[in-house]
Parts: C-alpha cells; sequence; structure tokens
C-alpha cells in the first residue's frame, strides 16, 4: 500500500494509499521497515491524498516513518493530508515512551535459591498471628458499642448452621454410606481368607469412629464451607466492606468470623454423628449382601467391639478441626487484595491448607492418644 | 419555523450512527422503555440524562445486547445485529468502545494489556508495535507512561477511568458509549476529562453516546442532549430547545439551582457559536 517514486529532482517521495486502519497495517508493516532503514538524500514527501480511511495505528505508523526520516536529517513534509488527517498525524507524540526495562539485574544463584523457603517462613509466621488475632478477636466477639449484643448474634449463627451444616447433610451421608459400605467390603474380603469374617464388624466400627468418619467429614466441610467462607470474605474484602465495618466501628472478625466459626464448631460434631450412623449403616448393608452377618447380629458384635472411648476420641477431634478450617479460611480471606485473580488464588489455599491442617490435626490426636492409651 | 425545517434538513445529510427504533425493554410486568425511539449522527457527542432509574443504563445496556428487548429495531452502524452474519458482527465488535461505570477493568491484568487484549484478539500485530500503540493511547487519554504496568487494583479513581477510556479506544471505535464518565471525579480532572473527549472527537472522529449527570459536560462538550422519561426520550435537542422544553422535571433539572450558574454564563458564550 506504500509505494515509492523518485521525482526527477532531489529526494523522494512516498505515497500512501488505500485503508490505513489497524485491520489492515499489518500488510504494510514490512514495507515500512525498509522504507525507514533506507538512507537517501534530500528531502522526502509523503503522500497522503490516496489515504481513505485512518486511525490512529496508521497515523502512528506515517509518524514513525517522519521521525526516522528526520532522524536521518532530511526534510520530511506531508502533502495531499485533509486537515483531519494532518491532525491526527501531528497530535501524536514524535516518539513511543521508551518501555520500562525490566526492574533490577537478575538476583544472585543464593538468592533465588534460598528466597522462596525464606518468604515461604516468614509467611507461615505471619499467618500464625493473623490467626491468633482473629482466634482472640473471635472470642471477644462482636464488640458492638455501648455494650450492646457482646456476644453473638444468634440470627446469623443460625443462618450460618443452615448453609453449612443442614445443606451439608445428604452429601455428608451419601458419603459416608459408601465409604462405610467400601471398608467393609475390601474388609470382608480380606478377611474371609481367615475366616474371620465376623471380625469385619469391628474393623468398621473402631476405624469408622476412631479416624474416618471425622476425617472426611472435616475434609468435606474444609471444601465446602472453608472456600465459601474464603471467597465470602475475600469478596468483602475487595470491595471495601471490611473497612466499611470498621469505620462503623464494628469489629469485623467479631461481626463475620466469629459467627461463622461458632456455626462450624457446632456443625462438624453433629455432621460427624450423622456421617457415622450412615457408614454404620452401609457396613451393615454391605456384610449381609456380601457375607450374610444379619443386622442383630451386627449389632451385638458391635456392641461388644466398640465402647464409649471409640466415640468419645473420634468426636472429641471435630470441635477442633472445625476451628481450624474456620480459622484457615479466615485468614486467606483476609489476605485477598485487589484483584479477581488473588481471589482464586486464596480460595485455592484456604482449601489446600485447612485439608492439610486437618490431616495433620488428625496425626497428632493419634499420637496423643496412643501415648495416653485412650 | 425555517430553522427549525432548517435543521432537519442538515440532519438529513448526516449518517445516522446508532438508530433505536420502538424498543421495549422489560423486566417481569415491569416495563422499562416503551418504544423508544432515539438517533445518533456521526461525529456528535450526545449527552444522555434522566433521573435515577428511567433506564439510562437499560437503554445502554440493551443497545450493547446485553439485555434482551422485547420488541424492536437497534441499527448500529447501519448494521441490525440480530440479521448480521457471523463475519459482520464481529465487525460491528470492533467498531464499538464502551467506558462502563466503574471502569470494569480486568483485575489481573495490567493497565497495558487491559488495552492489547481487544487487539490481540482481533489485529495481527507484531508485539513491538502493540507496545507502542498501547502507549499512544495511555498518553493519548492524559496516562503517565508508569501506569502502563500498573495493575487496577493500584490506580485512583480517575486514573481507572482513563484507562478504561485507553481500552473503550484500542481499537478506534467508531462509537463509543460512555456511563457517567465524570462521576467521581474532581471538577478540574472533569473538566480535563471532557476537553479530552471533545478532542478524541475531533482528532479520531468518535461518535460519542455519553450517559451523565455532569452539568458541566452537558454544556461544555455535548452536541445534543436527550433526557429520558415516561419510559421514552422525552426531548431531544441543544441546551436552549430543553429551556424551553415545557416539562417539570426538565424545567427543574436544568433551571434549577445548580444549573443556573451554568447555564447562565454559558449561554452568552454558547450563542455565538451556534450556527
Amino acid at each position: 500500500m506504500a509505494s515509492e517514486q523518485l521525482p526527477g529532482g532531489d529526494g523522494e517521495r512516498l505515497v500512501a494509499h488505500g485503508d490505513w486502519r489497524n485491520h489492515s497495517i499489518a500488510k504494510v508493516l514490512p514495507t515500512l521497515e525498509e522504507l525507514k532503514k533506507r538512507s537517501g538524500q534530500g528531502r522526502v514527501e509523503i503522500d497522503v491524498s490516496g489515504v481513505h480511511a485512518i486511525d490512529t495505528a496508521g497515523a502512528w505508523l506515517i509518524r514513525r516513518v517522519i521521525t526516522a526520516k528526520q532522524s536521518q536529517g532530511r526534510e520530511v513534509a506531508l502533502v495531499g493530508a485533509t486537515a483531519n488527517v494532518d491532525e491526527l498525524i501531528s497530535v501524536l507524540p514524535e516518539k513511543a515512551p521508551a518501555p520500562t526495562a525490566p526492574s533490577g539485574s537478575r538476583a544472585s544463584f543464593f538468592e533465588r535459591a534460598f528466597a522462596p523457603p525464606g518468604r515461604i517462613v516468614t509467611e507461615l509466621a505471619g499467618d500464625m498471628v493473623a490467626a491468633m488475632h482473629i482466634l482472640g478477636s473471635a472470642v471477644r466477639g462482636a464488640q458492638m458499642k455501648f455494650g450492646r449484643g457482646g456476644g453473638v448474634s444468634p440470627a446469623s449463627v443460625v443462618n450460618q448452621i443452615d448453609h453449612m451444616g443442614v445443606r451439608a447433610v445428604p452429601i455428608i451421608a451419601l458419603m459416608s454410606f459408601l465409604i462405610g459400605a467400601i471398608i467393609a467390603q475390601q474388609g470382608a474380603f480380606q478377611l474371609r481368607y481367615f475366616g474371620a469374617e465376623i471380625f469385619v464388624v469391628d474393623l468398621v466400627g473402631i476405624l469408622q469412629l476412631r479416624e474416618v468418619g471425622v476425617l472426611l467429614t472435616a475434609i468435606m466441610i474444609a471444601g465446602r464451607s472453608g472456600s465459601a467462607i474464603t471467597a465470602e470474605i475475600g469478596s468483602m474484602k475487595m470491595r471495601e466492606e471490611i473497612d466499611a465495618l470498621t469505620v462503623i466501628g464494628l469489629n469485623p472478625v467479631g461481626v463475620l468470623i466469629f459467627p461463622r466459626l461458632v456455626a462450624l464448631t457446632i456443625v462438624l460434631p453433629l455432621l460427624t454423628i450423622i456421617a457415622n450412623f450412615a457408614a454404620l449403616y452401609g457396613a451393615a448393608v454391605v456384610t449381609y449382601t456380601y457375607s450374610g452377618i444379619t443386622f442383630d447380629t451386627f449389632l451385638s458384635r458391635l456392641h461388644e467391639a466398640i465402647d464409649h472411648t471409640s466415640i468419645a476420641s473420634g468426636m472429641i477431634k471435630a470441635p477442633f478441626m472445625a476451628l481450624a478450617i474456620g480459622i484457615v479460611a479466615a485468614v486467606e480471606g483476609m489476605k485477598v487484595g485487589g484483584s479477581a485473580e488473588s481471589l482464586g488464588k486464596h480460595v485455592t489455599a484456604s482449601v489446600v491448607k485447612s485439608i492439610f491442617a486437618v490431616i495433620v490435626m488428625d496425626s497428632f490426636f493419634a499420637i496423643f492418644y496412643s501415648a495416653i492409651d485412650f | 419555523m425555517q430553522q427549525t425545517a432548517e435543521k432537519a434538513s442538515e440532519r438529513e445529510d448526516r449518517q445516522v450512527v446508532l438508530s433505536v427504533r420502538d424498543v421495549t425493554v422489560g423486566f417481569g410486568s415491569n416495563i422499562v422503555l416503551d418504544h423508544l425511539n432515539l438517533d445518533i449522527y456521526r461525529g456528535e457527542i450526545l449527552g444522555f440524562v434522566g433521573a435515577s432509574g428511567t433506564g439510562k443504563s437499560v437503554l445502554m445496556r440493551t443497545v450493547l445486547r446485553l439485555l434482551p428487548r422485547r420488541s424492536g429495531r437497534i441499527e448500529i452502524l447501519g448494521t441490525d445485529y440480530d440479521e448480521a452474519d457471523e463475519m459482520q458482527r464481529m465487525e460491528l465488535d470492533t467498531r464499538l468502545g464502551v467506558l462502563f461505570q466503574h471502569g470494569a477493568l480486568f483485575s489481573s491484568l495490567t493497565v497495558k494489556e487491559n488495552i492489547q487484549l481487544p487487539m490481540r484478539e482481533y489485529l495481527d500485530l507484531p508485539q513491538s508495535l502493540m507496545d507502542e500503540l498501547a502507549f499512544l493511547k495511555i498518553e493519548m487519554v492524559g496516562l503517565a507512561p508508569d501506569a502502563a504496568d500498573k495493575y487496577p487494583s493500584e490506580l485512583s479513581g480517575g486514573m481507572i477511568k482513563r484507562a478504561a477510556l485507553a481500552r473503550a479506544l484500542a481499537l478506534d471505535p467508531d462509537l463509543v458509549f460512555l456511563d457517567e464518565p465524570t462521576s467521581g471525579l474532581d471538577p478540574i480532572g472533569a473538566a480535563e476529562f471532557d476537553m479530552l473527549i471533545a478532542r478524541l472527537r475531533d482528532t479520531l472522529g468518535l461518535t460519542v453516546y455519553m450517559v451523565t449527570h455532569d452539568l458541566d459536560s452537558l454544556f461544555s462538550v455535548c452536541d445534543r442532549i436527550a433526557v429520558l422519561g415516561q419510559k421514552r426520550v422525552l426531548v431531544e435537542g441543544t441546551l436552549n430547545d430543553m429551556l424551553s422544553f415545557d416539562d417539570p422535571w426538565v424545567q427543574a433539572y436544568f433551571r434549577g439551582k445548580r444549573a443556573r450558574s451554568v447555564v447562565t454564563t454559558d449561554e452568552d458564550a454558547a450563542q455565538p457559536a451556534e450556527k
């Protein structure tokens, strides 16, 4: 689209014609590069009378040619330009600002190798402090002014119990039913070799009540409610709602996080009980179908196999796990920054960290129980 | 009378960029816009006003096809989107620019990447040229070059408006929609923004559809004003048409206490400029 002619006298004449808008200029780029580099003598005339449509991108290309030719010390004139084109080209700056150089030189190997672990450690310390802050503020409650309603708002807690607990019942029950059935089925097949099929009841009962029931429920709740807490608090943080609460004189931790923590600590033990019943029911159904153990036999065997400590040792863990999930979720929510990307990152971190925390906690409880012979 | 006839014939010559005919929009049993008609001509800045909740944003979102309409016909740049084929639709999309009220910049991209996003999608240009073009747009809207590598969360309200305008202009559209472009800006910043829009209109030949409540921008840069009320366009025309239109809301709006200082000083100044 840009052709070149040499008139009789000194200098050269560049003719641009056609459509110089952003969707068509890609075609002339190579020609223009070549034209810019070519050196010559005398004045340069750029004839744009044949250009019927132009936008900033096209004008910028012409501007670049003008600048390049001027830097060769040649006189450049734009001819045939309508007032519009002339104005458009003249308002453009001579040069685009130099792209900002990537900041700083490359860090040394030592720095690059040890900076990330160091950052993780300091972040962990920060997280611990934030978690303590949230736990401490939560204990003090909503801190309404004039000493009114120093505790929890019951409506809010009930609402959260509905969201986190009641609506989680179907999925928790179904999941536990299947887990109980699977454990029973695998156990029954293995124990059959020893002729000890009846002990599958002991296996399922102890495993489910002491470990699996509470652990899987906690993991499910971490994925279901922990992520929701982080997303809620995080998006409130993004829209300055948290700041608004602070300015009004309410403690955001007390108003937002405390009800959720209370609801979680109430809900997780209850869901664990439901999970245990569902799992035992699943196990009973499977042992009846595969091994012919009747429900009566199942129940009486179960009665002998487990006692209060089995049930208690599992249930004691539930509120602690609930607290861990709630606090991790709240800490991550409070860390959300201004962008949607950061919200996603922190929701992911919340789920991963709270599941990790729950499993670590479970292992510590196992060590503790065996130490005190519980 | 003759003057108005002249004006009308003058208008006939000008190209209609956006034509809205008999458009009805409603939610449930609530009709927001009832058989509304509106025309915008090439190269003009149309200021759109109306009381809160009369459907200014609804109309804009309907024109941009973000809301469904119950009846009517909308032609943008001579093309009816519903009857257009895939290629025409794509071309139409590149010829519209929108500045949303709160900027709607993509929060996970820097300002430069925000501006380059439409370019990347529609144009086949080398990265170096796209960088230069992005910097041009940034300079055009009056942002400092170092804003290019910042994320939207690091920008002030006014800078977000400017960056969003730069993104709206990324493809050099023919028609730009501005939703309250000067709300939340200080008066000096707002005046600069108005001048910027007027300058861009002059150099790039933009047509501007501006929803605004800023009386200063209505008086200083808008060629025509349209008032939305009673589910349709109550009146459209120049400022003088507004002042002489007999409707309590329009009178209160353009002759109210807040407007008076701007109008009286502006009327005298605007008089000789009228053709």
